[in-house]
């Protein structure tokens, strides 16, 4: 069953795919070491880390662009 | 009932001033153009209340159309030829994104060579894209079925975009008496567009023109396929409908003294006006003649046109289009679709004027057929 | 700039890890916010969102085609308008070789138009999707599948087809460059764009790991180093007027952003003081 026009009427859907399962290297952040400049906020390209720090790993690729543009190196990238 | 004479380029305009779309993106080509004036004319005056957007191509138009279509509100655009080949990517796109469209074609030539007058090619070379296609013989026909395209297209069983094709310079740009509904009765037989499938709604988000895997394509394809199957259906309730309100009753075909026939012919579009003069005159003479115009082209009646010519022993099928080292489209879609003895020819190309000789000279050939298609109408030194 | 907590684009697209286009999506939609349309152009965007019967879009969002997508927008907008939604932002992403080259018709018609949209053209310097061939925004002297170095080429022989000047050029009343490593900067861009009535044009710069060749974690990093070399110039045309945005303190050796790419290794040093040279004349014009 394809729907009218293949459309997608539920937004947000690709919820379903757990990216997570990409990585190789897993983002470890180390909150006493956060400054709050929410750059790994801003910068996830699956916007998985929320304004209070949590990573969402369920969609984590392990690129490691948090751990990179963190000033203070608050995260570091793990081999899972 | 006021009758006024008008082009059908005038009578298509009105039908859509009556229908009432919301978004109108045009691209001038001949001999389509003075449509998109008409409509130009009528929004400038407000007596639409339409986006008048001014393309820069057809290509453009289309997909403008698609956007608003999706969007989820009536549209509606015109073209021909060379226009309507540069449509051709976004024409099956709008189709398979069930964009219940409206568009006027006026059939002309494609190139190359160069030609802005008649054929039947260029709606013809659209036949496998999901489109419907409507084949109208004169203004009052072109003017009535706009109106019953969008009634059709819209319907939740079809959702799928329609073409009312009319033949450029000899339909677009002579006169008829037309009658133009009332605004109160059109809005008895059109509702407003309100879909359930396609809209663009920041309070109920959805994505449209996703891509679909090996998984999915096919089944979205058999699902236009179903939907073509039970447009016809819609399309003999709207009929019906339509002559409740409207008085005029159309068909998937239309019969002229075909009953009885020993031969008939079988055509699309203003030819058939020539064919029934030449029908009569041969009547007067005792031959057993008759015409079927095809009206509806796609969804293709089989059954109806089947019904409508198998008492005659031999089927001329006149085609303004060929299909090169297979024949006319018409013909070839009727032989394989039915049992019959069908014989096509191929005229009027690029507008090469079609006379009742020439008529009478199919009819003739089609006594004693030498080949199962010929050209008719070529420049004798060719020969 | 205050962040919206909601993620308009949703995580589980198939975006590569590292991809810098969903990294601008999701802040130029935090901008936009919620009352907003999105129409696509094919290219990588598009397929990594919307796989059947998935959607990463928590907006509206229609596709079409390649080359259409301002055609497309142009239908969206001209609705919206007749059924009065006048607030809802129509915001249009492209990719470089569907704005720069198949999709520069529709865009020059739409803007020529004037209609009320937003286009953002994400350019991550060639047709990514289908493997790194070279757009009309490929720089001079990269190296892609169809301007491959070789014995007898060293790549790109062509400069970057400039689009925001053609864009200005159309009498677009704000038109401007951003980088997502400079998220601020876009923002405020994004922003100043939604406030226009009429149509507006950025023209994003987005590192792309898989055809610039880096490791994904450097996305923003390359970013940075396209700006501080002077290579990408952050400026604003708002009604005609011309203005730099941003000013690196210390402009960086162009090589240093070179050196960091695998699509620019086969440079000679002379190629690349040429590169420098060109950089060169137009940092100093612009007073960079």
């Amino acid at each position: 069953m394809v729907s009218i026009g293949a459309a997608v009427k539920e937004p947000g859907s690709t919820r379903k795919n757990k990216t997570g399962s990409w990585r190789t290297f897993k983002p470890i952040l180390d909150i006493e070491k956060c400054i709050d400049c929410e750059n790994c906020v801003m910068f996830c390209p699956e916007g998985c880390i929320n304004k209070k720090y949590d990573i969402d790993y369920d969609y984590c690729k392990g690129c490691g662009i948090c751990a990179e543009e963190c000033p203070v190196k608050a995260i570091i990238m793990e081999r899972e | 009932m006021v009758l006024k004479v008008m082009s059908s380029n005038q009578a298509i305009a009105e039908a859509v001033k009556l229908a009432n779309p919301n978004v109108i993106p045009v691209y001038p080509i001949t001999p389509q153009t003075t449509i998109s004036e008409y409509l130009a004319k009528f929004v400038a005056d407000g007596d639409i209340d339409a986006e008048y957007i001014r393309v820069e191509s057809e290509h453009s138009a289309i997909s403008a159309c698609l956007g608003a279509s999706g969007t989820g509100v009536r549209v509606f655009t015109a073209t021909s030829s060379q226009g309507l080949a540069l449509m051709h990517e976004i024409i099956f796109a709008a189709a398979g994104l069930r964009a219940p469209i409206v568009m006027a074609d006026a059939n002309r030539a494609l190139s190359a060579p160069l030609s802005i007058w008649n054929d039947q090619q260029d709606s013809i070379s659209e036949r496998d894209s999901g489109w419907m296609q409507i084949y109208a013989e004169n203004g009052q026909e072109a003017l009535d079925s706009i109106l019953m395209a969008y009634r059709v297209s819209e319907d939740k069983e079809v959702l799928l975009p329609t073409m009312v094709c009319i033949d450029g310079f000899i339909l677009t740009h002579t006169v008829d008496p037309v009658d133009v509904p009332d605004k109160e009765d059109v809005d008895k037989f059109l509702p407003i567009y309100q879909p359930d499938h396609a809209y663009l709604d920041p309070k109920r988000p959805m994505s449209i023109g996703t891509f679909t895997d090996p998984n999915y394509y096919m089944e979205a394809r058999h699902d236009m396929e179903l939907a073509l199957q039970r447009a016809k259906k819609v399309i003999a309730k709207t009929n019906q409908e339509f002559a409740d309100i409207f008085g005029r009753k159309y068909d998937f075909v239309e019969k002229y003294r075909s009953e009885d026939a020993d031969i008939i012919l079988v055509a699309m579009g203003s030819i058939c006006s020539t064919i029934k003069d030449v029908v009569d005159e041969l009547r007067e003479n005792g031959e057993k003649v008759g015409l079927v115009r095809v009206r509806v082209f796609r969804p293709f009646p089989t059954d109806e046109i089947y019904d409508a010519i198998k008492g005659a022993s031999k089927v001329a099928v006149l085609d303004k289009n060929v299909s090169f080292s297979i024949g006319g489209v018409l013909h070839n879609n009727i032989q394989s679709k039915m049992d019959v003895d069908a014989y096509g020819y191929i005229i009027g190309l690029g507008g090469r004027d079609i006379k009742p000789s020439h008529i009478r000279e199919i009819v003739e050939k089609t006594k004693n057929p030498t080949h199962k298609t010929q050209w008719i109408g070529l420049n004798k030194e060719e020969l | 700039m205050e962040l919206s907590e909601k993620e308009f684009l949703a995580p589980g697209h198939r975006a590569c890890a590292g991809c810098g286009a969903t990294i601008g999506v999701r802040l130029a939609l935090k901008v936009l916010g919620e009352n907003t349309v999105a129409v696509s152009a094919t290219g990588c965007l598009e397929v990594i969102t919307t796989p059947y019967p998935e959607t990463a879009w928590e907006i509206p969002w229609m596709h079409v085609a390649f080359e259409n997508a301002a055609a497309v927008a142009s239908g969206v907008e001209a609705a919206l308008k007749s059924q009065g939604k006048l607030d809802t932002t129509v915001v249009v992403f492209g990719g470089d070789g569907g704005t720069a080259d198949i999709g520069l018709q529709a865009l020059s018609g739409a803007m020529e138009r004037g209609h009320n949209l937003i286009y953002i053209c994400y350019d991550n310097e060639a047709y990514m999707n289908t493997g790194i061939q070279r757009s009309g925004a490929t720089p001079y002297g990269a190296s892609t599948t169809t301007s491959p170095h070789g014995k007898e080429s060293f790549g790109e022989d062509k400069p970057k087809k400039n689009m925001p000047m053609i864009m200005a050029a159309h009498g677009v009343p704000y038109v401007a460059t951003a980088s997502i490593s400079y998220p601020e900067d876009f923002m405020k861009k994004v922003k100043k764009a939604a406030e226009v009535d009429g149509p507006a044009y950025i023209h994003l710069q987005q590192p792309c790991t898989t055809g610039w060749g880096y490791s994904p974690a450097k996305t923003i990093e390359l970013g940075r180093l396209a700006v501080e070399t002077g290579s990408w110039v952050l400026y604003e045309i708002e009604e005609g007027e011309f203005k730099v945005t941003y000013r690196p303190m210390q402009r960086k050796q162009v090589s240093e952003y070179l050196n960091a790419q695998k699509r620019f290794k086969h440079l000679s040093d002379q190629e690349k003081e040429n590169i420098q040279s060109h950089v060169d004349a137009i940092c100093v014009e612009l007073k960079i």
